[in-house]
This record gives structure tokens, sequence and C-alpha cells, in this order.
């Protein structure tokens, strides 16, 4: 649920100025890893402006996610030096391993797979980032390995 | 400590700074550029603090956290003041004996020294390194000197000189006129000639104007600005302060891409600072100009990098870009005169009104002066930012200072510009790198991403990969954009799938200039760039493609096979392990075979294999 008063915290700390939708929706989406239709709402009733002006931005921009995200996020890098050094392969692999697409977000909300334009870590590439972790100079090969903790956690969950 | 109200408290306050330090005094510096942080530089930070907490030297030894040293592939970086001892790629558990045998004994350790792999020589000091050596550091070269979060230490390097400078002793005009002289130009990759922009906005008609850094570094492959807000960020305010003062704005803002949280905060702190000690705000340093600085995060869209968008997204709407008619610097934010620059023509600014337009015209070639910081990056040895005259030829750049192409792998191709560059073959390895050569051969500055090919890189896959991402960030408000790269990229997805057909070189080639032509704003205008450089240098290949139904590189997946080489293999079972698919069998000790059918072609067995015997073509 949303709680508005968390809401009106974040529109009065930019006056509700119309310049600072933006930064006011990348709270929001911090604090709730992605743009709860509510919140949304309470936005466009607070600033005075239609709904439609507030999704626009919330739809254009790629830092927004209008639907709720995983427990744990993972993101493959597939900038240009990533690319040329097989990101592709790790995205692929990481899909295989979770069983999504990118983009996605698995059924029992764990996991989001996400791809990113570049991370400006060229040197490590290619990375592949977990809940904020920096994994460098990955493969393929790597990719069940580092992700093994995490699945297995997901099963041993489901299973007891 | 009270606001500095004259340029004599200023400089007041810097001797005092730098009467403290003593020049001859350890210091340990680490790199905190993101690369090294990823390394876990911060882990060596610490454990450097522990260690000399432990050995009770704390008072004998500084230890700083600096900005990106640049030589990302080698990171952590650790530099050992006052000698300038280098060691490179150092973990947590080096650290005692560093402290032990270089700090206390004053010795060096060999096992930590950079080893230059053409000569197998060890390296002592950082600026003897090759990769180092080779470069002209300005705009950098107080990265790996200074703690980004103290104003002290960019005082005591000689910072808000050239602002109390232009403050008292500078008319606008003058500085207008300096920075015209000096030859600078747009470093966002356009290569607009700064001194004439300020002068059209200070001519502009209305007393609000305004001043932006332009840090939405989108480019991927490209991290300069990043590295240069985070390592050094009121070389960045001074520059746009001094801007203000030039064109007559009161209020600067900076457009900062969200995805780089350290750069956000050390910019807001930068400011922070810069307000409490009176320059940056009202009455700077007691000369009655006034300047705010407000910090505007962006949320991830490429096309807000263009001006016009910038703005827009500045304004609190989804980032489009307008035709561009009337220019910024009449009617930019909120219809008001705007000068926007990239990050590195804002720090360009202060070196030029300290050192003078004759001293940096004096650097580069005829009419690109100055330097220029790349990200060289992709598949060559010295992955990095490096900062170089321009003018410089792309065989020093890649051999000299890059150290050359992994794996002794054949140098393909190098693509400079982004999205809206091209890709320059190995033929033409001898060109310049200057705004109007890198034109001529199809691409283009760009914002300064150097990405290096080799022999396993495919161009149309390439080419396709730029067009997949210019696809999902055209904002889709002109047509020429929105239809023109969707169709060029669909074209390209079916040639990398082996559903390429004859004519599609040619359609190719007319969409691309149709879009060149027809779109509303540069991002669309060079999309095609990647596309058309690729035709005009690697126009086999795409035949290969087409007419052969093969990937000459063997990168494509559904124009290749894998298969054993039975010579080769001795059967260790590594790949038959980890194939994904089970499609790989054999016996212990004998060669092992694929299943075609079962295949993927994910080429985890290639990565997995020892001994080269996986064969893909």
């Amino acid at each position: 649920m949303v709680d508005t008063n968390k809401v009106d915290a974040f529109i009065d700390k930019y006056g509700g100025e119309q310049r600072a939708l933006t930064a006011l929706l990348l709270d929001i989406q911090t604090e709730y890893n992605y743009l709860p239709q509510g919140a949304l709402r309470r936005v466009a009733e607070r600033m005075g402006m239609p709904l439609i002006r507030v999704y626009q931005v919330a739809a254009f921009y790629k830092a927004f996610s209008l639907k709720p995200r995983g427990k744990h996020l993972i993101t493959v890098c597939l900038g240009t030096a990533c690319h040329v050094r097989g990101a592709v392969r790790i995205v692929e692999q990481a899909g295989r391993s979770l069983g999504i697409a990118p983009g996605e977000t698995s059924k029992d909300r764990q996991f989001t797979l996400e791809t990113v334009n570049c991370l400006g870590c060229c040197a490590l590439g290619p990375i592949m980032v977990v809940d904020g972790k920096y994994h460098g100079k990955m493969s393929a090969s790597r990719v069940d390995r580092v992700l093994k903790e995490y699945v297995e956690a997901r099963e041993a969950a489901a299973n007891g | 400590m009270a606001k500095l109200g004259s340029v004599a408290e200023l400089e007041k306050w810097r001797e005092t700074i730098q009467a403290s330090r003593d020049p001859s005094k350890l210091c340990i510096t680490v790199c905190g550029g993101t690369g090294c942080r990823a390394l876990e530089s911060q882990a060596v930070s610490t454990a450097f603090r522990e260690e000399l907490q432990r050995q009770a030297l704390e008072s004998r030894v500084d230890l700083r956290m600096t900005g990106c040293h640049g030589f990302c592939e080698r990171g952590p970086l650790v530099v050992i003041f006052p000698e300038r001892i280098f060691y490179p790629g150092v973990t947590s558990d080096d650290v005692p004996e560093i402290v032990s045998k270089t700090i206390v004994g004053g010795e060096v350790i060999e096992r930590l020294l950079y080893k230059d792999p053409k000569t197998g020589q060890k390296v002592v000091h950082e600026y003897d390194v090759p990769f180092y050596k080779e470069q002209q550091r300005i705009l950098m070269a107080n990265n790996g000197l200074i703690d980004p979060t103290k104003i002290e230490d960019y005082i005591a390097v000689g910072g808000y000189k050239a602002l109390a400078k232009v403050l008292f002793e500078m008319t606008p005009e003058q500085v207008i006129e300096e920075i015209k002289r000096s030859g600078l130009r747009g470093r966002g990759g356009a290569g607009f000639p700064t001194g004439r922009k300020w002068e059209d906005c200070r001519r502009a008609a209305g007393d609000v104007k305004y001043v932006i850094i332009n840090a939405d570094e989108g480019d991927p492959g490209a991290y300069q600005d990043r590295s240069l807000v985070e390592g050094n960020p009121h070389s960045i305010l001074e520059g746009l302060i001094i801007g203000g003062y030039a064109v007559g704005a009161q209020e600067g803002f900076i457009y900062i891409r969200n995805e780089y949280p350290m750069a956000v905060d050390n910019i807001r702190l930068a400011a922070q600072q810069a307000e409490e000690y009176g320059l940056l705000g009202k009455d700077i340093l007691g000369s009655g100009f006034d300047f705010t600085f407000r910090v505007h995060r962006g949320a991830g869209a490429f096309v807000c990098g263009e001006s016009s968008a910038l703005m827009r997204s500045m304004e609190g709407f989804a980032g489009e870009p307008r035709a561009k008619r009337i220019h910024a610097t009449e009617k930019g934010l909120w219809d008001r005169p705007t000068v926007l620059n990239n990050v590195k023509t804002w720090a360009s600014v202060a070196h030029i009104i300290n050192k003078g337009a004759d001293w940096f015209s004096s650097i580069g070639v005829e009419k690109s002066k100055g330097t220029m910081v790349f990200s060289l990056v992709g598949k060559i040895n010295n992955t990095g930012l490096v900062e170089v005259p321009m003018g410089i030829s792309l065989r020093r750049l890649i051999y000299d200072i890059g150290g050359g192409i992994p794996g002794d792998k054949k140098f393909k191709a190098v693509q400079t510009g982004g999205p809206s560059g091209g890709c320059i073959p190995e033929s033409l390895v001898d060109l310049t790198v200057d705004y109007e050569s890198l034109t001529v051969a199809g691409s283009m500055m760009g914002s300064g991403g150097m990405i290096v090919m080799d022999e396993g890189t495919c161009m149309v896959d390439t080419a396709r990969y730029f067009l997949g991402f210019t696809n999902v960030e055209s904002c889709g408000k002109c047509t020429a954009c929105r239809e023109g790269v969707m169709r060029m990229y669909t074209i390209l997805d079916d040639i990398t799938h082996g559903r390429g057909k004859e004519g599609d070189i040619e359609l190719l080639e007319e969409l691309g200039e149709t879009t060149r032509d027809g779109a509303l704003c540069a991002l669309g205008r060079t999309a095609p760039n990647p596309v058309l450089t690729t035709l005009r240098y690697f126009r086999d290949e795409y035949q290969a493609h087409i007419r052969d139904k093969k990937c000459p590189a063997g990168v494509c997946k559904d124009l290749i096979t894998f298969s054993i080489i039975a010579e080769n293999c001795t059967g260790c079972g590594v790949c038959l392990r980890d194939c994904p698919q089970g499609a790989i069998s054999g016996e212990k000790k004998k060669p092992h075979v694929i299943n075609p059918d079962k295949c993927i072609r994910c080429g985890i067995c290639r990565e997995v294999c020892r001994f080269d015997a996986i064969r893909v073509e």
C-alpha cells in the first residue's frame, strides 16, 4: 500500500514545483522500487496537474518502472565495450538460469533481470551487477556460479 | 570558517593550507573511481587505515582516497607520494607488506610493480608507465592528487584562482575574448566554438540567463565525464561560475545521469562547500557577483544529452527535442538565453584563464586545440581514460598508450563517437584524431568514447547493436528517426539472422541518407553513422552475411556452427560439464563431439576450453 504521508513528504520537499517532477518521481521510485499507481495519482492531485502529464514523464524515462520489481535485481551491462566482449551471452545465460527474459520479473517476485546501456566500468567488462554488487570479467560459464546462491535460497524457501 | 570576503582572504587561506602541508611527507593515495571501487578499492583503503593505526604511523603518513586515475584495467591503484611509487592491482592482503616495507623501510616491493608487457621491465614510478607517459594530462591532472570531497585539496592546487582573476581583473567581454582566442570547442562532440556560443548568449536580450553543465553522458563506452565530476568537481564548478559571469547568468545547473550516484554526491558536496566559503552564492569574494547552482538528475533517456531535449527535461517534461530554428543562446531553458556545455568544456575554462589563450592554443592542431579525454575500451590491453593532445594518431593511442590488442589478435576497427559515430577501419590507423578528420572518415568526436574491436568482432552485428540502441532511445517525435531507425534495425537484424536478401545494402544506404537528412535532432541525424561507415569500410562482411549466409567473425549465431577439433581435444570433460544444453558427449580422455541439433551456440564451450579445440565456422 502507498503511504500518502510519505508521498506528501516527497512532494513538499520540492515545494510542489513543476520542474521537480522528475526528481520527485526518482525519490518515489527509490522508496518503492517502482512507481505505484496510488503514488502517481497523489502526485497529480497535489501538484494540480493532469494524471496523464505525470504518466508521460513516468513512461518516458528508463529509470522508472510502472510494475513492481523483484527482490533481487540483476543488471547486465550492454555498453559497447561489454558488447564486444560478449555481454549478450551473459544476458542470455542469466535469462536461462532465472527463467525470465530481460525486462521481466519472475512470477514469485524474487528476481528482476535488466540490462543497462553502460555502467562506465568498461575495464571490468562484461559486467553483471547483483543487488548492487559488481561482478566483473564475467563469462557465460560463470553466470550460474554467481547466481547459484540466490537461486538456491529461492528453492530452499519454496520447499520449506 | 567564515566566508571569504576578498581575493586576499582566498590567497591567505591558500597559503595557510599549503604551509600546513609538507610536500616531503609520505602519502598513500588509493584510487576511489567507480572502476577501482568495483574492484574493492575501499577495502584496500580501510586496510591501510587499520594497518597505519596498528603500526602507530597515522601522524607520519597521510592516507587519501582520490578520484579516478584512469588506468582502470589495473585497479585498484595505489600511488605512494612523494616518490610516486606505483602499485597496481593491490588487494587488502598486500597492505601490511606495503606499510612495513615501502612506508617504514623505504623499500620498493618488486612483485607489486607494474610490468611492461612489451619489454618485460618492471616500472617503479607512475609517470614512467607507458600508459601515462604518452599522455598530456591537464583536465585529469589533479584527479589522482586530490580528495574530491575536500575543497582544501582543490584550493591547495590553485583552485578558484581563475574565478578570482575573472571577477576582479577582467570584464565579461575580456573573458569571452580569451576563450575565443584559445580555440576551445565544445567537448560534447559537435565541436562548436565555445567562445562564440558565450558571445551569442551575452548579446542575447534579457536579464535572466542560464548556464548548464551537460553531464548526461549517455554514450555507451564513455565515462570520462563521470570521472571528472567524481574526481574533481570543483574544477567544473569553477568553470561554470566563470561562464556565468561572462555571459551574464546568475543561475547555473548541472544535468547529470542518475546512474552516476557518486558523481551526484560529489558535485552536490562541492557546491555546498563552495557556498560555505563564499565562492558560490551571493556576492562572491566580495565582487558583487551573485551565482546560484542546482543539481538536476536525469532519469535515463539517451536523447536528453541533446540540448533542446535536455532543457525540456529540466523543465519537468518528457525530454523531447525541438527544431532549433532559434538557438538556445537566444531561447533555451524556460525560453531564456542559455549556454549549455559539456563537462570537459567547463573543466577547461579555469586552465585557459590561468595559463592564457596562447598556452591553450599551442596544444593540438590547427582547428582542434587543447586536449581531449578519451575512454579507451573494448578489445584493448590498457583499458582506461587517456588525455592526449588533439591531433594524436589512432596508432599512438591504440598501440603506445593502449598497449595493443589482447591475445595477439588482429586489430580490426575503432568505433568513436558512440551511437552517433562510426567505425574506422585498420587501414586508417594513422588518421589523426581531431574534429575534422573524424568527420571526413564518416565518424565524429562525440564525447570521447573509443571502442577498439578485433578480428572477433562482427561489423554487421556492431551496426545492429548501435541501431538497436538508437531504436530504443529514439523519442519517437519525428518520423524520419522513429521509422527510419526502426527499419534499418529490422533489416540489420534480418541480415545477422541469415534472412538478408539482395538489395538490402542499397536499401540501408537509402534509409540511412534519408534519416540523416530528415531527422529533427542530432540523435536521428547521426544514428545512421554506424551503418553507413560499416557499409563503407566493411561491405564484404555484409555480402558474406547476405549471399553466403556466413559470419566471417563467427559472431552471428544463426550463421555459425560449433564443432570440436578432435586433434586438439583431450577429453578433459570441462565443456561437457558446462554445456547448458547437454549437447556435448564423449568418453573421458577421448575426443568429444557436439550434437548440432541440441547446440544453441551460446559459446560457453569455447570459453571454457583450454586446448583451443572448439571450432566456429
